[in-house]
């Protein structure tokens, strides 16, 4: 097992713009983030020996940095790839292969100038495409959002109680300047916003944005050589379940065994324990997604999230901060917002965050991809045991 | 390659399903209004997607059999503005199935009004086919007595 904190965060980095960002590629994205990741970190591609990127090819992107990496990866998985490299990346440094990652991620989601962009989920032939895309039509707020009238069905959570994790991640994007969606809204008005694919309405999905993004990990005694407090990486999990086009493979899909597996992983390796937590990170592609986290991850219950959320908990004033920057329904969301997800987390550690909780101490981020095929989990701290 | 599979690579819609020599069988079936699954023969699980190999034993010992197509309704959702494929211009659900035989897919419940009123999760379906062109989808509706 790897150490808590024996690798640290010493460079991250949105892209200089995000949100509508109609003059710059995916691919100009990621350069742009990780320019300004490099910048952060007070180093140049020469002092980088490990790189990944995920939705372009590695030695494209490696080569117009002018990174010349002795270790790669290009894990794809949806949304959480950057979250599962920087697990890669942590196992890679530990041994011995590199020192130094660079992690990048851009995508032109809103503007569709996915230049250089690869990778695609519903390529024909393959199992996606075949059984599950047709149903769905390749809509996201169709068909990753199957399970959530199951839950509702199950557990009574009434429309008002699941509309209210929207108007509290709205709560929290009112004072996040470069959130996209930062007016106060209701449990009315999410209700009122037009139906999508019933029970969901357009304010329970993500937005839709251009955004890029990078993080530089290394050994955490070389930390101290940075300019940055380093954010120590505690401890990590990670899993795969169902499928990229449909939660149909999820054998239990109100008690799904792959979060469960990621979750305990990271609580087990960072030997942190609930009540440790200050700040929370669930990424929410669609509403449910926080409700499905908080009960995987073992916060609270099966069939508690919804009410936890519903109560105020993970708002403004609540007793677990979560998703601070106003998450996917408020801040931004590319179509993959993992990076995003793990930037806030690191702001928050940094006490950068434009809504900066208090001490925050140790951070959570969990991430999901392919709609519900991948999830990861990443215990991220101010300081090393 | 066939002239037939290389005219479906080419042409074909991006969300017209495109077998592979190894699902072949499945699809098949359903040209023939036959919903065909895998059993494995080691561990009699029956499993779905199509594989030759059994994700539960690892097995490569399976075959394809003719399911009875019984299944229930576990949770779905009622998309608003359906692909043009579909040739609706109303709201169509988008559902997870779960078959008597044990697996959960992806399908669509047609041949019924598409309101939560109508579909009830838990209510019995059966399967039933439809077609794009060449290509027979696999599709659920409600069982007969309830029709
Ligand atoms: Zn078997």
């Amino acid at each position: 097992m790897i150490p808590p904190g024996a690798t640290a965060i010493v460079g991250a980095a949105e892209s200089t713009e995000i949100g509508t960002v109609p003059d710059v590629s995916s691919a100009g994205l990621a350069i742009d983030a990780a320019a300004n990741a490099m910048r952060d970190a007070g180093i140049t591609a020469a002092d980088i020996d490990g790189f990944t990127c995920g939705y372009f090819p590695v030695a494209d992107m490696s080569r117009q940095l002018g990174i010349f990496p002795s270790w790669a990866d290009n894990t794809v998985v949806g949304g959480c790839s950057w979250m599962f490299q920087l697990r890669n990346a942590i196992a890679a440094i530990h041994a011995g292969y590199c020192s130094t990652v660079l992690i990048v991620y851009g995508e032109s989601g809103k503007s569709t100038r996915r230049l250089g962009q690869s990778g695609d989920a519903g390529q024909r032939g393959g199992i996606g495409q075949q059984f599950d895309m047709l149903h769905g039509g390749g809509q996201a707020a169709a068909t990753f959002t199957l399970p959530v009238l199951r839950y509702q069905h199950e557990y009574g959570l009434s429309d008002e109680d699941l509309a209210a994790g929207a108007v509290s991640q709205r709560a929290w994007a009112v004072d996040v300047p470069r959130a996209t969606l930062r007016e106060p809204t209701s449990v009315d008005e999410v209700l009122d916003s037009p139906m999508v694919a019933w029970p969901i309405r357009r304010a329970m999905c993500c937005l839709v944005s251009d955004a890029g993004g990078a993080l530089i990990v290394t050994s955490a005694d070389r930390a101290a050589d940075y300019p940055k407090p380093p954010v120590y990486v505690l401890g990590t999990g990670g899993a795969l379940e169902g499928g990229p086009m449909s939660p149909a493979g999820v054998r239990e899909p109100l008690r799904p065994e792959f979060i469960r597996t990621s979750g305990e992983a990271a609580f087990a390796s960072s030997g942190i324990t609930h009540s440790d937590v200050d700040h929370l990170m669930i990424y929410d592609a669609f509403i449910h997604t926080p409700i499905f986290g908080l009960e995987g991850l073992g916060f609270v219950d099966y069939g508690e999230g919804g009410h936890f959320i519903a109560e105020g908990h993970t708002a403004p004033g609540g007793k677990l901060p979560m998703n601070t920057s106003g998450g996917g329904l408020s801040y931004a969301h590319t179509g993959a917002y993992g990076m995003l997800c793990m930037l806030e987390s690191i702001r928050q550690v940094r006490g950068e965050a434009a809504n900066q909780v208090p001490d925050v101490d140790v951070a959570l981020c969990h991430g999901w991809g392919g709609y519900w095929s991948a999830c990861a989990t990443l215990v991220f701290g101010a300081n090393a045991p | 390659m066939t002239s037939r599979q290389a005219k479906t690579l080419d042409m074909a819609h991006p969300l017209i399903p495109v077998p592979t020599p190894e699902t072949q069988p499945y699809w098949d079936g359903c040209n023939q209004g036959i919903l065909r699954i895998n059993r494995c023969n080691a561990c009699n699980d029956a499993y779905f997607p199509p594989a030759p190999i059994c994700p539960h034993c690892s097995s490569t010992d399976v075959k394809f059999f003719d399911a009875s197509g019984e299944a229930t309704l576990y949770s779905y959702t009622i998309q608003q503005k359906p692909p043009d494929l579909w040739g609706t211009q109303g709201p169509r659900s988008v559902a997870l199935v779960k078959l008597l035989e044990g697996p959960m897919l992806t399908s669509s419940i047609i041949n019924c009004e598409q309101t939560p009123e109508t579909l009830r999760l838990d209510m019995p379906l059966q399967a039933t086919f439809t077609s794009f062109g060449e290509t027979t989808v696999l599709c659920f509706e409600p069982t007969e007595e309830q029709q």
